[in-house]
């Protein structure tokens, strides 16, 4: 079996979606609309390029939804002191990236498994952060919104900015010696450490990049809204795993690529938009990205057993 | 004469593109020994995998006493009486020895009582039976390989298993301990078992075996009686032409000293007071029992176990060595004993493998150049015959041997000043391990220092200038290459004379 046939087999999924809504539901391809969809899901795209970094590595970040919270609320604030968005940009990413760091230096140095120490985390911030600010909405200023552009010059520019940062990613994993590090110590941490690489380090790593990108992703979320929503980014883990798995990265680390975590987060993010042109009832969402998730999960099982342990 | 105990005809077997068994006759018969033999990748696994359900055959038929059986999977194997004993164990680790036994040989109903007395004299009966010093209450993890072997046949027998299917069971034993294995295997066989067994040490298969069917590429290219044929003739059915079984002449006279090491020591790994030199083009052996700390040393010089007593000298510069990043930046390769585990990514290409340890070296910027990589890995590949689908084929797809293969170029590709080999040739064919051999001198003759482990004494002998002999954790006695067996042997039991004194 190909390599790549995971990944060929979602954006074939995909494909499929789509020609089939182009004759069941012309409606769904009105511009408009479905760049608002897609602007809506670039901050996730960016968090979930992080997740599947995490992944990769044989790791788990559950705590990126209140990482996404702490990091929104704090730019948003600095955002209503009057920060330009060119000092936001970084603040945001730093902030970010010292949270990634906490749960970096918790599961690298302390070598805690990642899922308790991200659960930890995750509920810390969060309650931390309503503890602060006691569920307040941050206000943000006006000419803020969209940069101050037209929102479709906006909405173009946070979609950019999103491919961008999947593209540099991506190409990353693939063509530098630090993102093979990521696959061998994900794969087998004993034998990358025997090879001379780091395996802490570069689990450390992750952790800061996955932190650093949730940054940078709270800012695309404040520059589409006129507020920012202390509780933004529930769920924000679940969603984000959820493309990773669909997109072919294995959850036991060591395979996987960012296109298909591409590809598995707007097969997973069409669906609403789809069964509202299909005239389908909104509460079978769920159930229908639970199925999809399931045949990735099934995909996976048999790919495994073909190939052996 | 009855029907056989087993009965293989015209098995095929493909993996995608490769051809592992095409169209293979087999026949054991009840209270014989039957030897598998062939080269890396000759399909000897894939044979026993099939016949304990792990794998399908792709056509076929396979016959027990006679009876064809349809598809065969674990659990239908398991009924019929057919074990395997792996090279790895496949223990429960944190369990006891008993409830090992216990699990594999109770029937599954979870509303069951656990009657532990009776588990515990059960266990305590099989481990007795093969004459085994073990604890039923032991946790597994707490024994040596060869106990866990034990604990494998135990419970092989107490299935009442007719079939025993051993691959490369002696791979990581040392004398002492195969001798007790084999005593093993013969009580089994004048019981009635037949045992199929793989081994690349034809010593083995002579003692051993009553016959012997050898593979190749695939195919069986004949069975015979061990007693009907020699070791050159096996050679010559293995790999289709002569081949010598000499080792090349040791190099030029050896030059200044790479690596020393003064009083090192590790009080966890038991290691104590080891003073040794190696010089540049020189092959150091380390001989000694399982248990004596070889493994121990070299996991302490490739910065494993960072010493904790003592020092490390390259070129006479103290070198502190405390992970393996800063061995292998210091020039030092350490080919681990256990391929299985850790040896190769088994996710990852074979040319991704090969290239792991020089990442800052052929990719300089950290940029990755797969020309390059692929260009180098098709080298080692061609230079080691290493038979794979080619650089792009994965680890797990290996055969056991080509795997070890992989794990040996990593380092080779290095260019270190000091490689560590723990049981480099394990699990390696005749032709492949001349092969290694020719390789390691040559590396030596352009200035490299070697420090070899082997439990493999012949291969110690023939290969090293000079065989430093451990016993208890340190290092009793150098003596010098080529002596006689017996005197290795002398000093790693503690019996004679102590030769030399540390060099
Ligand atoms: N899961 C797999 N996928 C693809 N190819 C495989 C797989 N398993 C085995 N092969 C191929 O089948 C052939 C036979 O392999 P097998 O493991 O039976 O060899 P072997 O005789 O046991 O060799 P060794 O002495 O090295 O253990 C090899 O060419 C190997 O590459
Ligand atoms: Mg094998």
């Amino acid at each position: 079996m190909s390599r790549h046939f995971r990944e060929i087999s979602v954006v074939a999924a995909l494909a499929l979606v789509l020609i089939g809504l182009a004759f069941a539901a012309p409606g769904f391809f009105q511009p408009q609309p479905l760049l608002s969809l897609v602007t809506r899901e670039a901050p996730t795209l960016v968090v979930a390029s992080g997740m599947a970094l995490v992944i990769i590595c044989r790791q788990i970040d559950i705590s990126v939804g209140s990482q996404f919270a702490v990091c929104g609320v704090l730019t948003g604030l600095l955002a209503s002191l009057g920060w330009p968005v060119a000092t936001l940009v970084p603040a945001a990413i730093a902030a970010g990236a010292v949270l990634g760091a906490v749960n970096g230096t918790l599961v690298a140095g302390l070598q805690l498994p990642s899922i308790v120490v991200t659960l930890a985390t995750m509920v810390t911030w969060r309650e931390a952060l309503r503890w602060w600010r006691q569920g307040e909405f941050v206000d943000l200023p006006v000419k803020l919104q969209w940069l101050g552009l037209s929102q479709r010059t906006g909405q173009w520019l946070l979609v950019a900015t999103a491919l961008m940062v999947l593209v540099v990613l991506a190409l990353g994993l693939r063509h530098l010696a630090a993102g093979r590090h990521c696959y061998a110590v994900g794969a087998d941490a004993e034998a990358a450490r025997l090879a001379g690489l780091r395996p802490r380090r570069v689990t450390f790593l992750a952790f800061v990049l996955v932190g650093a990108l949730t940054g940078l992703a709270t800012i695309l979320n404040v520059l589409q809204s006129p507020q920012v929503d202390p509780k933004s980014g529930t769920g924000l883990e679940l969603k984000t795993i959820a493309a990773v798995v669909v997109g072919g990265v294995s959850i036991a680390g060591g395979r996987g690529s960012l296109w298909g975590v591409f590809a598995g987060l707007l097969l997973l993010a069409c669906v609403s938009p789809a069964l509202t042109h299909l005239r389908v009832e909104a509460y079978w969402e769920k159930a229908i990205q639970g199925l999809i998730i399931l045949l990735a999960v099934l995909a996976d099982g048999v790919r495994m057993r073909k190939t052996g342990p | 004469m009855s029907a056989p105990l087993l009965q293989l005809r015209q098995l095929t077997k493909s993996f995608g593109g490769a051809r592992a068994l095409r169209g293979v006759d087999f026949e054991l018969h009840a209270g014989e020994v039957h030897a598998l033999l062939g080269e890396n990748g000759a399909g000897k696994s894939t044979l026993i995998k099939i016949v304990t359900g792990a794998h399908q055959p792709d056509s076929g038929s396979i016959a027990l006493d006679g009876h064809r059986v349809g598809t065969l999977d674990p659990a239908t194997a398991h009924a019929l009486g057919i074990a395997c004993i792996y090279q790895q164990p496949a223990l429960f680790p944190a369990l006891s020895v008993m409830e090992n036994i216990a699990l594999r040989l109770e029937p599954v109903s979870p509303g069951r009582r656990v009657d532990w007395r009776q588990r515990r004299d059960r266990a305590a009966a099989l481990l007795q039976r093969l004459g085994a010093n073990i604890q039923p209450d032991a946790t597994v993890s707490t024994l040596s390989m060869p106990a866990q072997q034990l604990v494998e046949i135990a419970c092989a027998l107490g299935a009442g298993a007719r079939i025993l299917l051993m691959d490369e069971p002696t791979a990581s034993l040392t004398q002492s301990e195969q001798l007790r294995l084999f005593a093993v295997i013969r009580e089994l066989r004048r019981n009635g078992v037949g045992i199929i067994y793989i081994s690349h040490r034809l010593e083995e298969i002579f003692s051993l075996a009553d016959r012997v069917t050898v593979l190749r590429d695939g195919q069986s290219v004949g069975t015979h009686a061990t007693s009907a044929i020699d070791e050159p003739a096996l050679i010559r059915l293995m790999v289709g032409r002569e081949l010598t079984q000499i080792y090349p002449p040791a190099g030029s006279v050896p030059g200044r000293v790479i690596l020393a090491a003064r009083e090192l020591g590790h009080a966890a790994s038991g290691v104590h007071h080891v003073s040794f030199e190696v010089r540049a083009g020189e092959v150091l052996g380390l001989a000694g029992m399982v248990g004596a700390g070889r493994t121990e040393l070299a996991r302490i010089l490739f910065g494993l176990t960072p010493a904790d007593a003592g020092e490390i000298l390259l070129e006479g510069k103290r070198a502190a060595i405390r992970s393996p990043r800063e061995a292998v930046a210091e020039g030092i390769g350490y080919v681990p004993e256990d391929r299985r585990r850790h040896g190769v990514i088994l996710e990852m290409p074979v040319a991704e493998n090969m290239t792991m340890a020089i990442h800052p070296r052929i990719f300089p910027g950290g940029w990755l150049r797969f020309g390059r990589e692929r260009a180098l890995a098709l080298d080692y590949i061609r230079a080691l015959d290493v038979k794979c689908a080619g650089p792009e084929a994965v680890g797990s797809s290996l055969s056991g041997g080509n795997q070890q293969k992989v794990s040996l170029a990593r380092w080779l590709v290095t260019k270190p000043r000091v490689l560590i080999l723990d049981e480099p040739t394990q699990g390696v064919d005749v032709a492949a391990k001349g092969e290694i051999h020719r390789l390691v001198r040559r590396l030596t003759q352009e200035g490299m220092a070697v420090v070899l482990i082997s439990s493999d004494l012949t291969e110690v002998i023939g290969m090293c200038d000079r065989i430093g002999v451990m016993r208890g954790g340190t290092l009793v006695s150098i003596l010098p290459g080529r002596t006689d067996a017996h005197a290795v042997m002398a000093a790693a039991l503690g019996q004679g004379p102590m030769a030399g004194g540390s060099a």
